[in-house]
């Protein structure tokens, strides 16, 4: 039950957040620093959020490591956004599966 | 003038690509559900509500750790928080006469994929463009979730472990390619890499939870930065 109240305010606040200014403004957003700051909030978000959790969605923070350095590199070579997607998981099960598997 | 039902399939047939991203993301995302605890129907209703990749994982971050309601609904304000930005950005590309309800159902649907292919659009909005992608993507993105959830039950926790690590690959896909051309977003990403790290492991924080310290590194560094360097019309896309 708690889970559907966890979804529920999850809906309601990215609901608003969607839908107020497409039906309150009508004109121009003139605030330069409220711009900005939303301009910037993704970008530090999504970092907050990759680091340092990506060491500890894999069994080794070693394997999420080398995940986040092979992504940065490839996003670095214009590579699609699934292909890294799917890279770092490759990077990550070569690293923490297939590698000890075969050296064992 | 394109009739009704063509402005539609046309939505319908640029969400395509968008749908097939979304369902690959999302099982990576139900994947991270899964260890929360949710169930694939409730890993599919949030995914029809909330249809947010960085905004639902905060969620089930907050679902893990128990986080109270006002906190939970602070870390999605500000996790959502670009869609304020497009949704500001939208409103001035529609009509100065489209109905509230269009105004509502399109602001529903705003995703960062769906935004940039609305707002692409030249001359004034279609709603029915929109609800054509929203058709195709949006259930997409909740069965992705709902099959993620499934799978990351069944499958060896060897093959879990490197999947979880998509959706980081895919935030770094987000956030990485836009730095290499300003070297402020990439001074900002690694400031954010440093104190995120400090904030997680240094003892002096220890009570502090993931969902605390994303609102207040992200309303901190994003509000430094934008006082210290605001951007231009064109850089914040209004």
């Amino acid at each position: 039950m708690k889970i559907y109240i966890y979804i529920l305010i999850s809906a309601v606040v990215s609901f608003l957040l969607r839908v107020l200014p497409l039906t309150l403004i009508r004109g121009k957003i003139e605030n330069r620093f409220f711009r900005s700051f939303l301009y910037y909030v993704p970008y530090v978000t999504l970092a907050v959020m990759i680091f340092p959790a990506i060491l500890h969605a894999t069994s080794s923070p070693a394997a999420g490591l080398l995940a986040l350095l092979f992504g940065v590199v490839a996003a670095n070579f214009n590579i699609g956004l699934p292909e890294i997607a799917a890279g770092c998981c490759i990077v990550a099960f070569i690293f923490e599966t297939a590698i000890p598997y075969f050296i064992k | 003038m394109e009739s009704r039902f063509s402005t539609f399939a046309l939505g319908a047939r640029h969400g395509i690509p968008i749908a097939l991203g979304y369902f690959a993301v999302a099982f990576s995302l139900g994947i991270t559900a899964a260890v929360v605890g949710l169930s694939p129907a409730q890993g599919f209703i949030s995914g029809i509500l909330n249809h947010a990749s960085a905004g639902e994982y905060a969620e089930f971050t907050a679902i893990a750790e128990q986080t109270s309601y006002f906190a939970t609904a602070l870390i999605i304000l500000i996790t959502n928080a670009r869609y304020l930005l497009m949704s500001c950005a939208l409103s001035q590309k529609f009509a100065p006469g489209a109905s509230l309800f269009h105004r509502i159902l399109v602001g529903f649907g705003i995703t960062d994929e769906i935004f940039a292919i609305a707002v692409m659009r030249e001359g004034a909005l279609s709603p029915l463009y929109v609800y054509g992608a929203m058709a195709v993507a949006i259930p997409a993105w909740a069965a992705g979730t709902a099959v993620g959830i499934l799978m990351g039950n069944i499958l060896p926790r060897a093959i879990v472990s490197a999947l979880s690590v998509a959706l980081y690959g895919m935030f770094i896909a987000i956030i990485f390619p836009p730095a290499k051309k300003n070297k402020f977003l990439l001074l900002l990403i690694v400031l954010s890499f440093g104190l995120s790290f400090a904030l997680a492991e240094l003892p002096v924080f220890a009570g502090l939870s993931e969902s605390l310290r994303i609102i207040i590194l992200t309303v901190l560094i994003a509000g430094v930065a934008a006082a210290v360097r605001p951007v231009d019309d064109t850089e914040a896309g209004v």
